[in-house]
């Protein structure tokens, strides 16, 4: 036994209302570059949607993720050793720029300079990649709230594996989100393709990086992920990913799409798992097993065998006890509501995701019962085949057993809970037919419902012992080439040694302040000005020369 | 022999060299976010498709020819049976197909990247420069090739050009040998010589990043936060504290 810890996440997207504040946060923190202006670390979809790069599902198209030979044993789907360094001038399976979309401005100068003319000005989109005007046909979430979904929708692949007349009907009986970062993978495919040794799993809490000072820009991990979350920036020629908010993490802070999220729907907490047993789990032959078995790779934080293995593989105290106190373990293995995102990719996916209940609680209000009766919602979840099986397209390789489970236990959660509130009473039975007892679900109610700040996320920090490799903790000024560097290297933009994030932001703010032309002509922006020394030309009306005053 | 010459077949080559290994140390060690092969593949992939391999290939055989025609003396071919006629027709005859595929896959490539708006955005100055002196490299060589080997008697440069190079490789520059070569030879050479002066400076360093360790490394990679956390080495004085973690973990190393 090898005992790891894994910092994962859990959606629950019964509480996700597709508003995108988590990606535009995401997108504003690491994204918001040259380079990756197309990236989107973390995007939300709509589904029964075709998703963001388009059909990235379909890996027969793709070749994503890994597959079980014959003989028992895991390869890369798009290839092993020999074929990636044979594909290696051109990779064959490398989404170009417009199955992503091609990234646009807008001409805003034109709003505020046009000459006066009869006509208001507008601004045109203009491409970012050529600088031409172009017109607007896609973008990372074009089929938002099913908009337009009666063209593409139908190019869902998961949709696809069940039948067009299906799709129609399921369209307008059933729609969720599903937010979407990178996976953090148990046997992340993306590692495993990288011909330059440049991607990793960090030891201590399983987040997947890529070096950028070792990646040679070759490409194979963006094919190689089943996910599509490892993009290509087309301008530093290097691959970039969800970090998790690694920086964040590392001193107790949630990610930035979790600590943002209005519904409050992320969880964030570490996972024990037996690093021997993962490629065994990852291999076994039924892809309707592969649930099971990851949940076997997962290790009981509070058995004292585990405990005493993990000491002994150098696992903190706090780590160990941010374990057991982890929300991730109690929605996959006590309460077993979280599912992982397509388990048939063989990757070990780490960010799962609690099937959402409420478009069948709909169903059942619609038609006139009560949407709250356990045996109204019990009925639903075993007659609404079209919504369960989609869903057990995502989550669970299509068996549809673990999803109903899943769901009844919510739904069961509702109807308990409602009988509490209104006639405070507990009705045991209906734990019962959950397998749970009363006081389990209103445990869980407590976890899901009420949801606190401190039960979702359980963070432990990153050790105080080696705070002195922490990147910026010395002077920031500090470093080889000294303040006064800055602006792009000799060979394109960003070569030359990383520059500290914050003697960065003081060139770029210099250069805001002192540019020769303000990024808006005939404009002053006062946000550029500190309060020191002359104020900005504009600031104030000249001082009339020779004036009375 | 006029110091002409000696500036051209001595001391050119020996700084051309200089600067190719200095200025890839310094590269590396100053600029390895810089090191990539800065591909256009998402701007594009229909050109690049058969244009790439085409050309990498093409220039992969080219330079395996080169090594045996260069660097192996004539008299070790012979000892192994390969004559001067079996030699000339090998080399013509191979040399010319890989030099076609070269070629293809370059045109290819420059007019793909000219017309294609976001790949010629994305072309630095120091790529324009280097297909410049890369191209003309080229050029003279199969220029070089097809007039003399092809249409021509066939040119030794077995007698002159290569003993040249081990000359300079063995630190006893012969630079008389490179006096009578045909003019075509000559400008490949001195193509070739500025190439290689202007490679580290170039996207070309991607040639030092072929992946062979991914042969032989597992296919999971993992790495402790600790190793690698910076960039900056730890300076003396501020090592981190050695925890017991730390000291059972170096143990067991």
């Amino acid at each position: 036994m090898k005992v790891m810890a894994q910092m994962s996440m859990v959606m629950n997207l019964d509480k996700c209302i597709g508003c995108h504040t988590c990606s535009v946060t995401c997108k504003q923190a690491w994204t918001n570059r040259t380079g990756v202006e197309y990236v989107w670390f973390n995007n939300v979809e709509t589904r029964p949607g075709i998703g963001y790069p388009r059909g990235y599902e379909d890996q027969e198209k793709w070749k994503g993720g890994w597959e079980r030979t014959k003989r028992g044993r895991l390869k890369l789907k798009g290839g092993g050793r020999f074929s990636k360094i044979a594909h290696i001038f051109s990779n064959p399976k490398l989404p170009e720029i417009q199955d992503y979309y091609e990234p646009w401005t807008y001409e805003y100068d034109m709003l505020l300079n046009a000459p006066a003319s009869a006509d208001t000005p507008v601004a045109k989109p203009k491409s970012l990649l050529t600088g031409e005007d172009m017109s607007i046909s896609w973008s990372a979430n074009w089929d938002d709230n099913l908009g337009g979904s009666q063209e593409t929708a139908a190019d869902d692949p998961i949709l696809q594996h069940m039948s067009e007349h299906v799709a129609m009907e399921f369209e307008q009986t059933f729609m969720f989100y599903l937010p979407r970062i990178c996976e953090h993978c148990l046997n992340p495919s993306c590692v495993a393709s990288c011909p330059s040794g440049a991607m990793y799993k960090r030891v201590e809490d399983g987040i997947v990086l890529v070096d950028q000072d070792s990646c040679r820009g070759w490409r194979m991990c963006v094919s190689g992920c089943p996910y599509k979350k490892v993009y290509f920036n087309h301008k530093t020629g290097k691959a970039e990913k969800c970090t998790l908010c690694y920086p964040r993490l590392e001193v107790g802070l949630p990610t930035v799409c979790s600590e943002t999220c209005v519904g409050r729907l992320r969880y964030l907490g570490l996972v024990l798992y037996d690093a021997d047993r993962v490629a065994a789990a990852a291999s076994v032959e039924n892809e309707h097993d592969l649930l099971e078995a990851q949940r076997d790779v997962f290790l009981d934080p509070h058995d004292p065998e585990v405990l005493a293995a993990a000491r002994a593989e150098g696992i903190p105290e706090d780590w160990i006890d941010a374990a057991q106190r982890s929300p991730i373990w109690k929605l996959i293995q006590q309460y077993r509501v979280a599912l992982p995102l397509h388990p048939e990719y063989r990757t070990m996916p780490m960010v799962w995701y609690i099937p959402p209940l409420s478009p069948v609680v709909d169903v059942v209000a619609d038609s006139g019962a009560d949407g709250e009766d356990v045996r109204n919602l019990f009925a639903a979840i075993d007659k609404l085949r079209i919504p369960m099986d989609y869903l057990a397209g995502l989550f669970t390789a299509g068996d549809v057993d673990p999803v109903a489970r899943a769901l009844k236990r919510l739904a069961a959660m509702r109807s308990y809970m409602r009988d509490v509130n209104l006639s405070d009473e507990r009705n045991e039975h209906i734990a019962t037919a959950v397998e749970m007892t009363g006081a389990e679900i209103e445990e869980m109610y407590r976890l899901l419902a009420i949801a606190k700040y401190e039960d979702r996320y359980v963070i432990p920090t990153a050790h105080v012992e080696q705070a002195a490799e922490l990147e910026e903790i010395a002077c920031s000024l500090d470093y080889d080439g000294g303040p006064g560097m800055g602006g792009a290297g000799p060979f394109g933009s960003s070569s030359g040694q990383p520059v500290p994030v914050a003697v960065e932001n003081f060139h770029v703010l210099k250069n805001r302040q002192t540019a020769d032309r303000p990024s808006t002509p005939g404009r002053v922006n006062l946000l550029n000005w500190d309060g020191n020394g002359t104020p900005p030309d504009g600031l104030f009306p000249p001082k009339s020369s020779g004036g009375s005053e | 022999m006029t110091p002409l010459d000696v500036l051209l077949w001595v001391a050119f080559p020996y700084a051309a060299f200089a600067v190719f290994v200095v200025g890839h140390i310094w590269r590396y060690r100053y600029d390895k976010f810089g090191w990539t092969t800065r591909s256009s593949q998402t701007y594009e992939n229909r050109l690049l498709r058969w244009g790439s391999p085409m050309f990498h290939l093409g220039i992969l055989f080219v330079i395996a020819g080169h090594v045996v025609g260069l660097l192996i003396p004539a008299e070790w071919l012979e000892a192994i049976g390969i004559d001067e006629h079996a030699y000339h027709i090998g080399a013509t005859v191979l040399g010319t197909a890989a030099a076609l595929l070269t070629i293809a896959g370059l045109v290819i490539l420059i007019y793909r990247r000219r017309s294609i708006g976001p790949v010629f955005l994305a072309t630095t100055r120091m790529d324009k420069t280097m297909y410049v002196f890369l191209g003309a490299t080229i050029l003279f060589g199969t220029l070089a090739t097809v007039m003399y080997q092809v249409l021509g008697p066939g040119y030794e440069y077995r007698g002159t050009v290569s003993p040249w190079i081990r000359s300079l490789i063995l630190l006893n520059p012969q630079p008389e040998l490179m006096m009578n070569v045909p003019l075509a030879f000559q400008l490949h050479v001195l193509c070739a010589t500025a190439l290689f002066a202007l490679w580290p400076f170039t996207r070309l360093v991607h040639v030092f990043s072929a992946p062979v360790g991914y042969f032989f490394r597992p296919y999971i990679v993992y790495r402790s936060r600790d190793a690698g956390r910076t960039n900056r080495p730890t300076r003396r004085g501020w090592e981190p504290v050695a925890t017991p973690q730390d000291a059972k973990k170096a143990a067991k190393r």
